[in-house]
């Protein structure tokens, strides 16, 4: 029997397990925006004694570490098995993916394990987070000037 | 109405999120990182800002909100300084977040043993 690699996907995809993608959505949704309610609790109550922007950054500061607390007791990793993209995309995740290398690669060494590892999903996210913004406020000052 | 915006909204970035997850093949860094480029591009757009207003932490605790950062803060900073803004408005918007994260990993690394991911 000869296989193109699209027939050979679609019996790939018919003999896999089904994925529950309605389950995993609710996991999702719950668990992401209770991490956002959480977040909007905390900025409310900060907002208290500091202006928006402070409180902005103090409420991201409280859930990093919160997150960090969470995977260092590896509670945040059996979150994660249910919730998938509701622990991932919330700013919790992205503590989450600095701190658990951090962790692993401390048998490594601190500059060549820890330090370097510590990068390996944060580096992308700022590297190409910066480039986009630079772009933006390059943009941005063109239209200041010409406008 | 704050935290009900605040939960709907942060569920529902979430639940994009997971459809990716399980429709394409993304990994996670390739998903944090079109996340947070997402952002920059829908604050550029001037869409993200009426989303932050309305649904607080909702919009700005998910990644894109990070995006969201730093669009403000370079555009701050080249209404403060002009050009050299470009450089410096992003990451000094994100720095709190970003130091952080790494001075929390390096305390966890510090007191924190590896163990079994299974």
């Amino acid at each position: 029997m000869k296989l193109d690699p699209k027939s050979y996907a679609k019996m790939v995809r018919r003999a896999s397990p089904p994925s529950p993608v309605g389950k995993d959505c609710l996991w999702a949704f719950f668990v992401g925006g209770g991490i956002c309610l959480a977040g909007e609790v905390l900025r409310q109550t900060y907002l208290t004694w500091y202006d928006a922007e402070m409180a902005g950054t103090l409420t991201s500061i409280t859930l990093i570490f919160a997150s960090a607390v969470a995977t260092l007791l590896g509670w945040y990793q059996k979150l994660a098995a249910h919730a998938g993209a509701g622990t991932l995309v919330p700013i919790t995740g992205f503590a989450n993916s600095v701190v658990s290398p951090a962790i692993e690669f401390k048998t490594e060494g601190w500059v060549t394990g820890v330090g370097a590892h510590i990068f390996g999903i944060a580096g992308p996210v700022i590297a190409y987070g910066t480039l986009a913004s630079w772009v933006w406020g390059a943009l941005y000052w063109a239209m200041s000037k010409g406008g | 109405m704050n935290y009900l915006w605040a939960f709907l909204v942060g569920g529902g970035i979430c639940v994009v999120g997971q459809l990716l997850i399980d429709y394409t093949s993304l990994s996670p860094a390739r998903i944090l990182t079109g996340y947070v480029v997402a952002g920059v591009v829908l604050s550029a757009a001037g869409l993200y800002a009426p989303l932050a207003d309305l649904a607080g932490a909702g919009a700005s605790v998910p990644l894109l909100g990070f995006g969201h950062l730093l669009a403000q803060g370079v555009c701050r900073a080249v209404d403060e300084t002009g050009l050299p803004g470009i450089f410096t408005g992003g990451l000094c918007a994100a720095a709190g977040g970003i130091a952080a994260s790494l001075v929390f990993a390096l305390l966890a690394a510090l007191v924190g043993r590896s163990r079994d991911q299974s």
